[in-house]
C-alpha cells in the first residue's frame, strides 16, 4: 500500500478495483466463546461491476456488508484482514475517517424504505442534510440537488413533494428516496442490502431497473446483497454464494446459475421453484444452515451435503480457482488427497495460450455437464412419488358434483370512515373499501386452488372470510355445497369449521411461546373433544410429528428450540390435528429461505396426496403458485381478473394484469432480453379507478374500460375479467420457450 | 384537529362532572355539614334552620346541580376552618404550588434528558452506570427522606441556603419565589427534592427510547449516510424519542402538583399541598372538595396540551393518512 492520503480525496486510478476484501473475518465474543460470523472471504468488486452476494438468513452477507462500510454493531468486530477501498485500506480508519467515507465514497440501501426514512423530518431535510455533510453547497444549492436527484430516481412533482414527509409517499417511492439519499453525494460504491424484499414484484421490477440505469450512467460499483436469485440473475455481473460465513462459489453470473458447482449452490438453483415449468418435487437439501455457535468443522456444508467425503468432515476447503469461478469444495479442489477433478482444475488454471483456452472451454462445460449429472442423480434419492395429474385441462369442468367449496359474489366492505365529528368538523368523508369486490371461484376437491396478486389485493381477506375470521358483506360461500350463512345451530357451524383449517405466515409469531410443542398440537384435538384419554391424544400428537417430519420427542420442546421452517411443520401439524379435508395456506412459506421452503412445499404437497386434502393456497410468489396449485386465480383490487388452471396462466397469460405479473419474474435463465417493468404502482383501494381497475396501469386501456366493470368471460378453459379479452383486442401471448440449462432432466 | 379538540373536551367534561360528583359526595358522607357549622349546643330546631337555608333539605340532583354550578363560578363556599372563601384561600396557596412544580418540572427535564441521551448513547461507561445506579437510590428512597437530607446536608451542616418557607417573596401579579435571590434560594432545595423522582423516571425513559431509537433502520441509514454523530443522536435520534418523554412528563405534573404534599410539608412551603394536609385535619370539607375538583381540572388540561404537543412533534398525526399514489 502507498501512503494513505487523506481520507481518499484522490480516489485512486479508474481501473482499479473499488473494493478488495482480503480474508474478512468478522467476530461476535459472546460469554459462551467467540462466534465467527464471517470467517475469512476475500472478492474484489471493479469500478462500474455489480457483485451478488446470495445465501440464506445467517449466511453472513449483511454483516459483510456492515463491515465494508464501518456499521457493524458492538460486540461484533472485524477479527482479521483488510479491507481496501480504490486501493486504500479503510478497515484500519478511524472513526471520524470512516464516517466522512460513509455517504461519500460508499452508501448503502436497507430492505425496508418504510423504516429506512426519519419519519419526522421532511425528505427535503433529510436530503439536504446529507448533500451538505458531504459537498459544500448552500442551503439553496443543496436543495436544487435534492430536487434534481429525486427528479431522476423518478419522482414525479419531485418540486413539490420534496417537502412532504415520508408517510406520504408510498413503499416503491419511499425506496426511491432512500436510493437518492445514497446517492446524494455521487458514491462510487453502493452496498445494497436486500433493496427489493421488501416490495411488491412490479414495484422490485422498477427498483432493479432503476438501479441498473443509475449504476450505469454514474458508473457506481454496487454490492447487491439478496437471497433472491431472480434479482441477482437479472442485475449481477458476478455473484458470490455464501453459507454459514465462508464463500462457497464465486463467479460470473452466468457460470454459477446455469453451471453451479457447489453443492450448496447446486441445491439452491434446485429449490427455487420455477415460473415456467411443472415440477414434481424440488431438490430438497434436508436440514438447516448451522447457528453459529455449531458450525460444523471441515466443510460447514458437510452435514446435509449429498456427496460429502470423509475429507470434507475434517478439513475445511478453500477457495480454489475452477474455470473462471472459484469454488470452496473438495470435490473441485486440485489436491492429492482426493485426487477427483484435479484435472480439470489444473487446466482451468492454467491457460494464457489459445490450446489452454480450448481446454479451459471444454473442462467448463465438463464441469458443468458432471454438476447437472450430480443434481440428477440427487434429485432421484429424493423420494418421487409421480405426479398423477390426471385430466389437468378438466379442472374448469362444469361438473358440480366433486366442489368442495364454492364462493360466489363474495364481497366483504371495511368502513374506515373517520369519525363523525371528524367528519362534521372536518369535512371527512365517509369511505368504505371494498377489500373484496363479487369474487367468484370454485376449488374441486383434492386439488389446490391459489390466490396470487400484490399486497393489499384482498387475497388474504377472501381465506379469512372463507375461515369465519370475518363475516361476508355480501354473497355466498357453500362447503360441500351448503352456504355456511345459512346453517343453524352452533354444533352443525363447528363441525364444518373443525374441517378447515389455517396455516399462517409467521411461524414466529403463530405459536404460542410459552406452550410445548406437544400441546400446541394437541389444542384442536382438545377444543373439538376429538380423542379421549391421554394415551390416545399423545399417540395421534407423535403420529403428526413424523407425518410433519419431526421426531415425536419434539412434542416435549418449546417453538423456541426450533428454525423458521420446523415452526412451520409445527403449524402444519397443528392444523392437520383435527383431520381438516380444507387447508388455507395464508403465504406459508414467504418467511422461509429458499432451501427451506422447498422442504415445506415438498412436504405440503407430498401430505395433500396422502390425506387428499383440498387447499386454497394464498401467496405473491407466483413461482411457488405454480408448483403448488392446480388451479390459480389472479386478484387486483379486490376483483379476480383471471382464473384457469396453473399451467395455462403461467404460460399463456391473458389478463394484462397477469401478463405483467407475469413479465416482473427477473429470468433466472437470463436469456437476455431486458423486461420492461410495467409503470405505476397500486392504487390505493381507498380510491380506486372506475371500471376496470386495472386501466390506468394497462396497454390495452380504451374508453369502455374507464367506464365500465369488466364481467367475466369464458373463454378456452378460462374466466378473464377484461374488455380487451372479451372484444379479442388482446394480443396472444409471448409463448416461453422452454430452456433446459438449468432444471435437471426429469 | 377541530373535532379532536372537541371530542377531548367532551371527555373533559365527563371527568370533571364525575370528579365534581365524588367532591360534592363528600359534603353528605364524610361528616354532617351542619354539625361542623353550628355549635355543639345548637337545638333541633336551629339545625334543621341551618340544613333549610344550606339548602340540605332539597332533593339530591338539585343539590348537585347548585354545587356545580357554584363551582363552574369556581365557588366553593367557605373554609371551615379559615372562615375565609375557599377560593380565595387556594389563590394564595396556588402560585406556591405551581412555581415549586415549574421549577421541579424544568430541572428534571434539564438534568433528565442529556443524561438519558449520555446513558442511552453510551451504554456501558462507568459513568452511566453509575448514574443507573444513584438513580435507583433515588428512586427508592421515600421523598420525605431525601428532603430531609438534603436539609441537613445544605442547611445545618454546609448552611448555605434556608430550610425552610418561601423567603422573601415579590408581588408581580402573584407572589413570587423566582424575582428575588431570597426567594430562588428558598425554592432550591424543596424543587430539587420534588423533582428528583421525576428526574429519575425522565432519564431512564429517554434512554430506554433511546436504545430502542438507536436500532431502528433510519439510525442505521442516517451512519451509512455519513451524518456526523450530532446529527445522528441529536437530530434523528432525541425527536424520535420525545413523544413518551412528553407524555410521562405531563402525567408527572399533574402528579407533582397533586402530591407536592410531603415535600411542601417537609420544607414547611405554603402551598396547596399544606391547605389540603391541614384540610384533611380539620375535615375542612369545602377545601377538600375545591382541591379534588381543580387537581382534576390541571390534569384534564395537561392531558389536553400534551396531545396537542403530539401535534406538532409527528407529522404523521398532522396530515391525514393520505398517501399519494403516483
Amino acid at each position: 500500500m502507498n501512503t494513505r492520503a487523506p481520507v481518499l480525496e484522490s480516489a485512486g486510478s479508474a481501473k482499479a478495483p473499488v473494493l478488495q476484501v482480503e480474508n474478512l473475518r468478522v467476530e461476535f465474543p459472546t460469554r459462551r466463546g467467540t462466534l465467527v460470523a464471517v470467517d475469512d472471504i476475500s472478492f474484489r468488486i471493479d469500478p462500474g461491476e455489480v457483485l451478488g452476494v446470495v445465501g440464506e438468513s445467517g449466511a453472513g452477507k449483511s454483516l459483510t456488508g456492515a463491515a465494508i462500510i464501518g456499521l457493524l454493531e458492538p460486540p461484533g468486530r472485524i477479527a482479521g484482514g483488510r479491507i481496501l477501498f480504490a486501493g486504500e485500506r479503510i478497515d484500519t480508519l478511524g472513526r471520524q475517517e470512516m464516517r466522512r467515507l460513509r455517504g461519500r465514497h460508499i452508501a448503502m440501501i436497507f430492505q425496508d424504505p418504510l423504516t429506512s426514512l426519519n419519519p419526522l423530518y421532511t425528505i427535503a431535510h433529510q436530503l439536504i442534510e446529507t448533500i451538505r455533510t458531504h459537498l459544500d453547497m448552500s442551503e439553496r444549492a443543496a436543495r436544487k440537488h435534492a430536487i434534481e436527484l429525486l427528479f431522476e430516481v423518478g419522482i414525479p412533482d419531485a418540486g413539490k413533494r420534496v417537502d412532504e414527509y415520508p408517510h406520504q409517499f408510498s413503499g416503491g417511492m419511499r425506496q426511491r428516496v432512500v436510493i437518492a439519499l445514497a446517492l446524494a453525494a455521487h458514491p462510487r460504491l453502493i452496498i445494497a442490502d436486500e433493496p427489493t424484499t421488501a416490495l411488491d414484484v412490479s414495484i422490485q421490477a422498477q427498483i432493479i431497473t432503476l438501479l441498473k440505469r443509475l449504476c450505469v450512467e454514474h458508473g457506481t460499483s454496487v454490492m447487491l446483497i439478496t437471497h433472491d436469485m431472480g434479482v441477482i440473475a437479472e442485475t449481477a455481473d458476478r455473484v458470490a454464494v455464501m453459507y454459514a460465513g465462508r464463500i462457497a462459489e464465486i463467479g460470473a453470473v452466468q457460470q454459477v446459475i446455469l453451471g453451479a458447482m457447489h453443492p450448496y449452490t447446486h441445491g439452491l438453483m434446485g429449490s427455487i421453484p420455477m415460473i415456467d415449468r411443472d415440477m414434481d418435487h424440488l431438490v430438497q437439501i434436508d436440514g438447516a444452515m448451522p447457528r453459529l455457535t455449531e458450525i460444523p468443522p471441515g466443510c460447514a456444508f458437510s452435514p446435509r451435503c449429498k456427496e460429502a467425503m470423509p475429507t470434507c468432515f475434517s478439513e475445511r476447503p478453500d477457495l480454489a480457482r475452477v474455470g473462471d469461478a472459484k469454488v470452496a469444495c473438495w470435490l473441485f479442489e486440485g489436491d492429492e488427497k482426493t485426487g477427483r477433478r484435479s484435472e480439470e482444475a489444473n487446466a482451468a488454471g492454467k491457460g494464457s495460450d489459445p490450446d489452454a483456452a480450448r481446454l479451459e472451454a471444454e473442462a467448463n462445460s465438463d464441469i458443468a455437464d458432471r454438476a447437472k449429472e450430480r443434481a440428477s442423480a440427487g434429485a432421484s434419492d429424493i423420494d418421487r412419488k409421480t405426479d398423477e395429474i390426471e385430466g389437468r385441462t378438466a379442472t374448469m369442468a362444469d361438473g358440480t358434483d366433486d366442489i368442495l367449496v364454492q364462493v360466489s359474489d363474495l364481497a366483504r366492505d371495511f368502513d374506515i370512515s373517520p369519525p363523525l365529528l371528524n367528519r362534521i368538523f372536518e369535512g371527512g368523508k365517509r369511505s368504505v373499501v371494498q377489500a373484496v369486490d363479487r369474487v367468484d371461484f370454485s376449488i374441486r376437491s383434492g386439488r389446490t386452488f391459489s390466490l396470487v396478486g400484490e399486497s393489499g389485493c384482498g387475497k388474504s381477506t377472501v381465506a379469512r372470510l372463507i375461515v369465519g375470521l370475518y363475516t361476508p358483506s355480501g354473497g355466498r360461500i357453500e362447503f360441500e355445497g351448503r352456504d355456511l350463512a345459512r346453517i343453524d345451530g352452533r354444533g352443525e357451524i363447528e363441525g364444518i369449521r373443525k374441517r378447515m383449517q389455517m396455516i399462517f405466515q409467521d411461524p414466529y409469531a403463530s405459536l404460542n411461546p410459552r406452550w410445548r410443542v406437544e400441546d400446541i398440537i394437541a389444542e384442536p384435538i382438545r377444543a373439538g373433544n376429538l380423542l379421549q384419554g391421554r394415551k390416545a391424544i399423545d399417540a395421534r400428537i407423535a403420529e403428526l410429528l413424523v407425518q410433519v417430519g419431526l421426531s415425536p420427542l419434539d412434542g416435549r420442546k418449546f417453538p423456541h428450540e426450533f428454525s423458521g421452517g420446523q415452526r412451520q411443520r409445527i403449524s402444519i401439524a397443528r392444523a392437520l390435528a383435527s383431520r381438516p379435508e380444507f387447508l388455507i395456506c395464508d403465504e406459508p412459506t414467504s418467511a422461509l429461505d429458499v432451501s427451506v421452503q422447498a422442504q415445506i412445499l415438498n412436504l405440503m404437497k407430498s401430505l395433500q396426496k396422502e390425506l387428499g386434502l383440498t387447499c386454497l393456497f394464498i401467496s405473491h410468489d407466483l413461482a411457488v403458485v405454480r408448483h403448488i396449485s392446480d388451479e390459480v386465480g389472479v386478484m387486483y383490487l379486490g376483483r379476480l381478473v383471471e382464473w384457469s388452471d396453473a399451467a395455462t396462466i403461467f404460460d399463456a397469460p391473458m389478463h394484462p394484469y397477469t401478463r405483467m405479473l407475469r413479465d416482473a419474474i427477473p429470468d433466472l435463465k437470463m436469456t437476455g432480453q431486458d423486461r420492461i417493468p410495467v409503470a405505476g404502482e397500486v392504487p390505493s383501494p381507498l380510491n380506486p379507478p372506475s371500471g376496470c381497475h386495472f386501466h390506468p396501469r394497462c396497454p390495452h386501456v380504451e374508453e369502455r374500460c374507464r367506464r365500465e366493470i369488466p364481467q367475466s368471460t369464458r373463454r378456452d378453459g378460462r374466466l378473464v375479467a377484461c374488455h380487451a379479452f372479451e372484444e379479442g383486442r388482446l394480443p396472444p401471448s409471448k409463448s416461453s420457450i422452454p430452456d433446459d440449462s438449468i432444471r435437471n432432466p426429469e | 384537529m377541530l373535532a379532536f379538540i372537541i371530542r377531548r373536551l367532551f371527555q373533559s367534561l365527563l371527568v370533571m362532572v364525575a370528579v365534581g360528583f365524588i367532591a360534592f359526595s363528600l359534603f353528605n358522607f364524610v361528616g354532617d355539614p351542619v354539625n361542623n357549622m353550628v355549635g355543639i349546643d345548637a337545638t333541633i330546631e336551629e339545625r334543621q334552620r341551618m340544613a333549610e337555608s344550606l339548602g340540605l333539605n332539597d332533593p339530591f340532583p338539585v343539590q348537585f346541580a347548585r354545587f356545580a354550578a357554584n363551582a363552574v363560578r369556581g365557588d366553593f363556599g367557605q373554609s371551615f376552618r379559615l372562615s375565609v372563601p375557599v377560593e380565595d384561600a387556594i389563590a394564595e396557596r396556588l402560585p406556591a404550588t405551581l412555581e415549586l412544580v415549574f421549577v421541579a418540572a424544568l430541572l428534571s427535564l434539564a438534568i433528565g434528558v442529556p443524561l438519558g441521551v449520555y446513558t442511552g448513547l453510551h451504554r456501558n461507561s462507568p459513568l452511566s452506570r453509575l448514574l443507573l445506579t444513584v438513580s435507583l437510590i433515588g428512586i427508592s428512597l421515600p421523598t420525605f427522606l431525601i428532603g430531609i437530607l438534603l436539609i441537613l446536608v445544605f442547611s445545618v451542616w454546609l448552611n448555605w441556603l434556608p430550610s425552610f418557607g418561601r423567603g422573601e417573596t415579590v408581588d408581580i401579579g402573584w407572589q413570587s419565589n423566582l424575582v428575588s435571590l431570597d426567594g430562588l434560594r428558598s425554592i432550591i432545595l424543596p424543587a430539587l427534592t420534588l423533582c428528583l423522582f421525576q428526574l429519575t423516571l425522565v432519564m431512564r425513559l429517554v434512554r430506554a427510547e433511546m436504545l430502542e431509537v438507536l436500532r431502528t433502520d433510519y439510525i442505521k441509514f442516517a451512519r451509512a449516510r455519513g451524518l456526523t454523530n450530532r446529527a445522528v443522536h441529536f437530530g434523528h435520534a432525541l425527536k424520535n424519542t420525545l413523544v413518551p418523554v412528553i407524555t410521562i412528563t405531563g402525567l408527572q405534573i399533574g402528579n407533582l402538583i397533586a402530591f407536592a404534599i410531603i415535600t411542601e410539608t417537609v420544607f414547611q412551603w405554603p402551598g396547596m399541598g399544606l391547605l389540603f394536609l391541614q384540610a384533611i385535619q380539620f375535615v375542612d370539607i369545602p377545601v377538600m372538595a375545591a382541591y379534588l375538583c381543580l387537581v382534576a381540572f390541571i390534569f384534564v388540561l395537561i392531558n389536553l396540551v400534551v396531545d396537542l404537543l403530539y401535534y406538532t412533534i409527528d407529522p404523521r398525526l398532522r396530515i391525514d393518512k393520505r398517501v399519494h399514489g403516483q
